[in-house]
């Protein structure tokens, strides 16, 4: 199946295998009263990508910021690389150390230099000495193209530089699996192309990637899937290029007109 | 002023010939810089301005000259040579009588008291070696040219109070100077340098604990930090001090310097535990998120992400609150401790030194001011030093 759906990346980008990462079986979730998630039914395979996209308020930072346990769901199951999680501290820490997750405002720590950013959790968690986590950290910031500013402080540095500093940092823990949560959405125009090159980069090696964003060509390079969800639920799902040609239903053929013609 | 405009208008049409894009920064006009521009903006930007700074000056002029006078000009500074036909005795107050300024001879005569109190003298040379221990790690421990922190910290903080303990109480060797010999400056500087030392780590725990998730953890401090603010520090030092015994079993005594540097302590930590809640609360919640998504555990990501970052919000209300623990030192007084201020009180009711208690105050002004002082400057200085926004390092 996912072989399938892959016919519309690009050429560079490998495919998705059939073993699954991240299982989330009818997972349900209430803000107060209010039903944020119902019945999300979602199978992430390894090496798949995948773009969430929907209208604000749909849910889907809600969902992927329940697959490292950011938010807590209330009902339903999810599993990470072998891992369920639940109330158990050890395990959400055990699923945080293979994920990486990237913020729309980045959460750098500005108390710290890039280069401290990037080593504090292989050194605090992963318990890696110091020189090889800095030697690693240097490898990541080359390959984000800024190795120029590992001495630099987050708050010296533009929007676009602070965000491939936090893609770096969540790399520098080799996760297994990458989760974006709307990276480009507090970025000034000019620099949203930097951040999606690393994100297309990051692809191109084969990172398993969810990615809440509402960048469509984004979607059309990299994604293997696009799931499209509205008011708690996903609405519909399918490759790229079917989503964006046959959208099925109502809500779907809505939201696109809405975003791709402005 | 018509110099200025013409300035002005030159530089206009320089940049109006000029195409778009290349016009060059041109520096500010010159009435705005150099030192009439600073007393024009800030002294006489206006008339109620003008008028104001007027009035200062004559208010100082009324203040400061016949203080000068009397603390400095008209004072005596020595003990006068003994006239003919007066039998020789201590210095004391009639000694200043031909001046009439102040009577520093006062103060200078009862020095070694008001800095160890009743401490014996023979023995005082172990309070000098633990002041200049003190003075020595802490200009170690703030100095950016001093390397070795970690190991001068362990020192300080592990080593050195087992160590002052020794040297100040005795044992071991040592003459046993009991603690109600204990005063004046050195007294106080006990008095205050363990309650900055332990309120601020307690008041941590408290602030933590406060925003806790667990209930009874939350509870508790909750009942502790309103409980202990919501009473005077002098209710709590006369509780420390009476009812503190009725607790414990008979025959456990609990020495009066002990139970007041506890009281001292945990009120101490009570404020404390506020300003670092108010920093706790300024730090956005995505650093909370971004140390979580990466897998580090509740005290990893307290100890590296977000206590350096609250407690840097917070330095200005931490400093605030040693600088009155310092002052609330003088409370102790209430419980029969003879600290700094009491000393010097207690020295000027002296039938030889009646008539020199503004000597006293004065002299007692100027020691607290000079270290609540070097606290505040030391504090900003941080608190520049540790602004990362948008300076290089």
């Amino acid at each position: 199946m996912a072989q399938a759906l892959n016919q519309g990346a690009a050429q560079a980008i490998p495919a998705a295998s059939d073993q699954p990462m991240i299982q989330l079986s009818a997972v349900n979730k209430w803000y107060g009263q209010f039903h944020v998630l119902k019945d999300i039914d979602l199978t992430v395979y390894t090496g798949e990508r995948i773009v969430v996209c929907g209208p604000s308020g749909s849910g889907k930072s809600t969902m992927i910021r329940c697959i490292n346990r950011l938010e807590e769901h209330q009902k339903g199951k999810i599993v990470v690389d072998g891992v369920e999680l639940t109330h158990d501290l050890k395990k959400i820490e055990q699923v945080r150390r293979e994920v990486g997750m990237v913020f729309q405002h980045f959460n750098l720590f500005p108390h710290l230099t890039v280069l401290e950013n990037l080593t504090l959790a292989p050194i605090w968690v992963r318990k890696m000495p110091k020189k090889d986590a800095e030697e690693v950290a240097m490898t990541y910031l080359k390959r984000v193209k800024i190795p120029e500013q590992a001495s630099k402080y987050p708050g010296q540095l533009s929007g676009g530089q602070q965000q491939r500093v936090a893609i770096a940092r969540s790399l520098c823990m080799n996760p297994k699996v990458m989760l974006f949560d709307e990276p480009t959405s507090a970025l000034d125009p000019e620099m949203i192309k930097e951040v999606l090159d690393v994100m297309i980069g990051l692809a191109e090696t084969g990172m398993t990637m969810i990615c809440v964003t509402h960048e469509m060509g984004f979607a059309r390079t990299v994604a293997n899937r696009v799931i499209f969800m509205d008011r708690g639920e996903i609405i519909e799902q399918n490759d790229p290029e079917e989503f964006f040609k046959n959208p099925k239903s109502e809500r779907t053929k809505l939201f696109l007109s809405q975003i791709l013609h402005h | 002023m018509a110099d200025i405009s013409a300035d002005t208008t030159a530089n206009n049409n320089l940049n109006a010939q000029m195409e778009p894009g290349l016009r060059p920064s041109l520096p500010p006009p010159t009435l705005e810089t150099g030192a009439v521009g600073w007393l024009r903006h800030n002294l006489f930007s206006s008339w109620v301005n003008a008028i104001l700074t007027v009035l200062a000056l004559y208010i100082l002029y009324l203040i400061i000259p016949p203080f000068l006078a009397w603390a400095v000009f008209d004072a005596t500074w020595t003990v006068p040579p003994l006239a003919a036909g007066v039998e020789d005795h201590p210095p004391q107050f009639a000694d200043c009588r031909a001046n009439a300024g102040a009577c520093w001879i006062f103060v200078e005569a009862r020095l070694p008291q008001f800095v160890y109190g009743f401490y014996t003298a023979e023995q005082r040379w172990r309070v000098d070696i633990v002041f200049l221990i003190l003075a020595v790690s802490i200009f170690g421990l703030l100095s950016e040219r001093i390397k070795r922190k970690k190991e001068l910290a362990i020192f300080f903080f592990a080593i050195f109070p087992i160590l002052a303990f020794w040297l100040l109480y005795g044992g071991l060797g040592l003459e046993v100077v009991e603690t109600r010999l204990w005063g004046g400056f050195m007294l106080t500087l006990i008095l205050s340098g363990i309650g900055i030392v332990f309120s601020l780590p307690l008041g941590v725990l408290l602030a933590l604990g406060r925003r806790s998730d667990l209930p009874v953890v939350h509870m508790l401090c909750v009942v502790m930090i309103e409980f202990v603010r919501g009473v005077p520090l002098i209710t709590i030092l006369f509780m420390a001090n009476v009812m503190l015994p009725f607790f414990l079993p008979p025959g456990v005594e609990f020495n009066v310097l002990l139970r007041v540097l506890l009281g001292v302590t945990i009120f101490a930590a009570a404020y404390m535990a506020e300003v670092v809640r108010g920093g706790l609360q300024a730090l956005p919640k995505g650093q909370y998120e971004g140390a979580m998504a990466m897998g580090l555990g509740y005290w990893q990501m307290m100890r590296l992400i977000i206590l350096p970052q609250a407690l840097r919000i917070a330095i200005p209300g931490i400093v605030n609150n040693f600088i009155s623990l310092t002052q609330d030192t003088t409370l102790v007084a209430i419980v029969g401790l003879y600290d700094f201020l009491n000393i010097v009180r207690a020295g000027s009711r002296d039938t030889n030194w009646l008539g020199t208690e503004i000597e006293g105050y004065v002299f007692c002004a100027l020691v607290y001011w000079i270290f609540c002082f070097a606290m505040s400057r030391y504090s900003m200085h941080l608190e520049r030093k540790l602004h990362t926004g948008h300076k290089k390092r």
